[in-house]
């Protein structure tokens, strides 16, 4: 008889652990494969047709791009977050609110000139989110509420509002009823690179991904982010201020998703309205899990997830898939890139019992 | 306000509670076993859809509310498997779990949308819902309302009175001692999982059976998340439970009154209030008392043994 022993891992493999994640990921294409066989979809076309939406053109790969952007920048906050043990699922919320913020800007202040409109609306935006993202980070000192059940439900009052606004007080007269503000005016729009398709928002990601990147790693309030996270009991014992830690990062996680919800108002659809919500805050928690929280990583998972949803609207013309294929990707992806983890962690051998 | 409105408003609050609550009660006894559940959300709507189709094809609303249970028992195995055979993170195998339902529940049910199914409809309990005010609040529901005057007694004695129930405790406080005592604590967990989304697929049939008896998307519009809320407003005691899924049930039966009355009051407005409720009860539950109640090993997976 042969016993498996499973003893933990001194120092966790380097290779091995890209061979998981690509297992993980193949095992999530078979499993859902065979649901676009289900739904009857040849599933190998499906798959065909998805990454080629996803991957095969200059113009998808621009597409993937565009929606990498938001993404990214949430997955970024919910990542600084997630560091410190802070289980923000609030980037949803707070992006709607800073796509609101920045949207109150553009529309109250339609002639600001050029050098202070963009400006003004950043400034805004990254005010609303931040603010929203204080909230439950408060509560949770005060009150020890748990911050997942309450940035959950911020995120629905934050949508609410956005309806609230886009259906009543700032509906566009001309619109002929459909819920949408008025476009926004040319100076408060963030413009394309070149002749691209991509926006300026890019370089917004640059900059703040390699800004977080060196808060994390090289200041001293980064580092106690890091010690903290790793165990709450022996940071308070060596002085770190844990509470006021736990609203810094959420104040810093508001206000990129709070970015974010700017760009996409101003980048992308160039006004307000009820559509510009679509679930990047919860596949920015994929893409942040996914990418073990590393900045640069996040960037390579957010292109990757943008990709998937790319490919499904792809799909969804194409064969008629519904769009909810994407949602199943990601759920799938993350529950066996969680499961993998295992492989990771510990190591197996097989001894004689 | 007059009885005459007060009266139909309760016995509405009951119906809306009446999800909640199945879905509030499985968590709490999952949470008893030390796992941490987010995915409710999810199995909820799996449940729904599943009662819903089952309804539809073979006529019996028993059946498929049967089957919905087993839906969530299902559903609910796939946490099992990443958290206690592969000990991933429970919180974040909860959230993948709650994406992947809500999207599995979409994609399937697409062409069902709009559809009406055969489903549960009141019956009034003779003698009991002659009861003046409390005959129309209590006994004048579906069978699947009274059904659930029944569970939370019962899963009180199955978790404090019984040996099992004891052993399942044991593996949500101490998993460590109660390994030492010989018990197999994933074991026990695996009962709290399977059991508890038993449960909250019961809550998803309620939705579709006796709730709308139709499909949509997003049925369950997060009620799930509302349950785990309840949870922590009911100190992980089923009891407690009843109160807190009626007070949800009574402020969206009234949300619907206000809306169905003709208000001012824009209904993205009044579409927040039980959101907002959320966060109020668990500042108020959380205030004093806090975690202390939770099991003491909640969301703490068991390192394999060597």
């Amino acid at each position: 008889m042969f016993r498996i022993r499973i003893t933990k891992r001194k120092e966790p493999r380097g290779w091995s652990s890209f061979l998981v994640l690509t297992a993980a990921v193949a095992l999530s294409l078979a499993l859902s494969g065979l649901l676009l066989a289900l739904g009857g979809t040849p599933p190998l076309d499906g798959l065909a047709v998805l990454f080629k939406g996803a991957y095969g053109s200059r113009f998808a790969i621009e597409d993937c791009l565009v929606k990498a952007i938001p993404i990214f920048l949430c997955s970024l906050g919910v990542a600084v977050a997630f560091r410190l043990q802070v289980w923000n699922i609030g980037a949803e919320g707070q992006f709607a609110l800073g796509a609101v913020g920045a949207s109150w800007v553009a529309l109250t202040f339609p002639g600001l000139p050029s050098p202070f409109m963009l400006p003004a609306m950043i400034a805004m935006a990254v005010l609303a989110g931040g603010l929203w993202g204080m909230v439950p980070a408060i509560l949770r000192q005060h009150f020890r509420t748990n911050e997942i059940i309450v940035t959950l439900m911020l995120n629905y009052i934050a949508i609410l509002f956005l309806d609230y606004l886009v259906y009543g007080v700032w509906k566009d007269p001309t619109s002929f009823g459909f819920p949408m503000t008025s476009e926004f005016s040319p100076q408060a729009v963030v413009g394309r690179i070149g002749t691209t398709g991509v926006n300026w928002g890019l370089a917004h990601c640059l900059v703040l991904g390699t800004a977080v990147w060196v808060f994390i790693r090289f200041t001293r309030l980064g580092y106690e982010l890091k010690a903290a996270g790793d165990s709450v009991r022996a940071a308070r014992y060596a002085g770190i201020p844990y509470d006021r830690l736990v609203v810094l990062v959420m104040v810093i996680s508001g206000a990129l998703a709070g970015w974010a919800g700017f760009l996409e108002a101003s980048a992308t659809i160039n006004r307000l309205q009820p559509t510009i919500m679509v679930g990047y805050g919860y596949t920015a928690i994929v893409v942040a899990w996914l990418a073990r929280l590393n900045p640069l990583a996040i960037g390579v998972a957010s292109f990757l997830l943008a990709g998937l949803r790319v490919g499904v609207e792809n799909l969804q013309l194409d064969l008629q898939v519904p769009a909810a294929f994407g949602g199943i990707l990601e759920g799938l992806i993350l529950l066996t890139v969680l499961a993998g983890g295992f492989f990771n962690l510990y190591r197996f051998s097989v001894r004689r019992a | 306000m007059e009885l005459a409105i007060i009266v139909p408003l309760l016995a509405a609050a009951v119906q809306s509670g009446t999800p909640i609550l199945y879905a509030t009660l499985g968590e709490i006894f999952t949470e008893k076993s030390g796992v941490l559940n987010l995915g409710v959300e999810g199995v909820m709507i799996i449940g729904a859809l599943t009662a819903f189709v089952v309804a539809l094809t073979t006529g019996n609303p028993v059946l498929a509310f049967v089957a919905a249970g087993l839906a969530g028992t299902l559903a609910s195995a796939i946490h099992g498997v990443v958290c206690l055979w592969f000990k991933g993170n429970q919180v974040v195998s909860g959230l993948a779990l709650a994406i992947l339902g809500t999207g599995l529940a979409d994609y399937l049910g697409t062409g069902y949308v709009g559809q009406t199914a055969p489903g549960f409809s009141p019956v009034a309990l003779p003698v009991l819902s002659g009861i003046p005010i409390l005959g129309p609040i209590f006994f004048n529901h579906d069978p699947l309302v009274y059904l659930t005057y029944l569970i939370p007694p019962l899963m009180w004695l199955l978790l404090m009175r019984t040996r099992p129930g004891l052993c399942l405790r044991a593996a949500g406080e101490y998993p460590a001692a109660a390994t030492a005592a010989g018990l197999d604590v994933d074991g026990h967990r695996w009962w709290g999982i399977l059991m508890g989304g038993f449960f909250m697929g019961l809550g998803g049939a309620y939705l579709s059976l006796a709730y709308t008896h139709l499909w949509t998307n997003n049925l369950t519009g997060g009620r799930g998340w509302i349950a785990v809320a309840l949870v922590i407003f009911a100190f992980w005691r089923p009891g407690r439970a009843v109160f807190g899924a009626y007070l949800f049930g009574g402020i969206m039966a009234l949300q619907l009154r206000l809306q169905a009355s003709g208000t001012q009051l824009p209904s993205s407005l009044l579409l927040m209030l039980p959101y907002a409720l959320t966060v109020i009860v668990l500042v108020l539950s959380s205030w004093r008392r806090g975690m202390s109640e939770a099991p003491a090993a909640l969301g703490v997976n068991v390192e394999p043994a060597d």
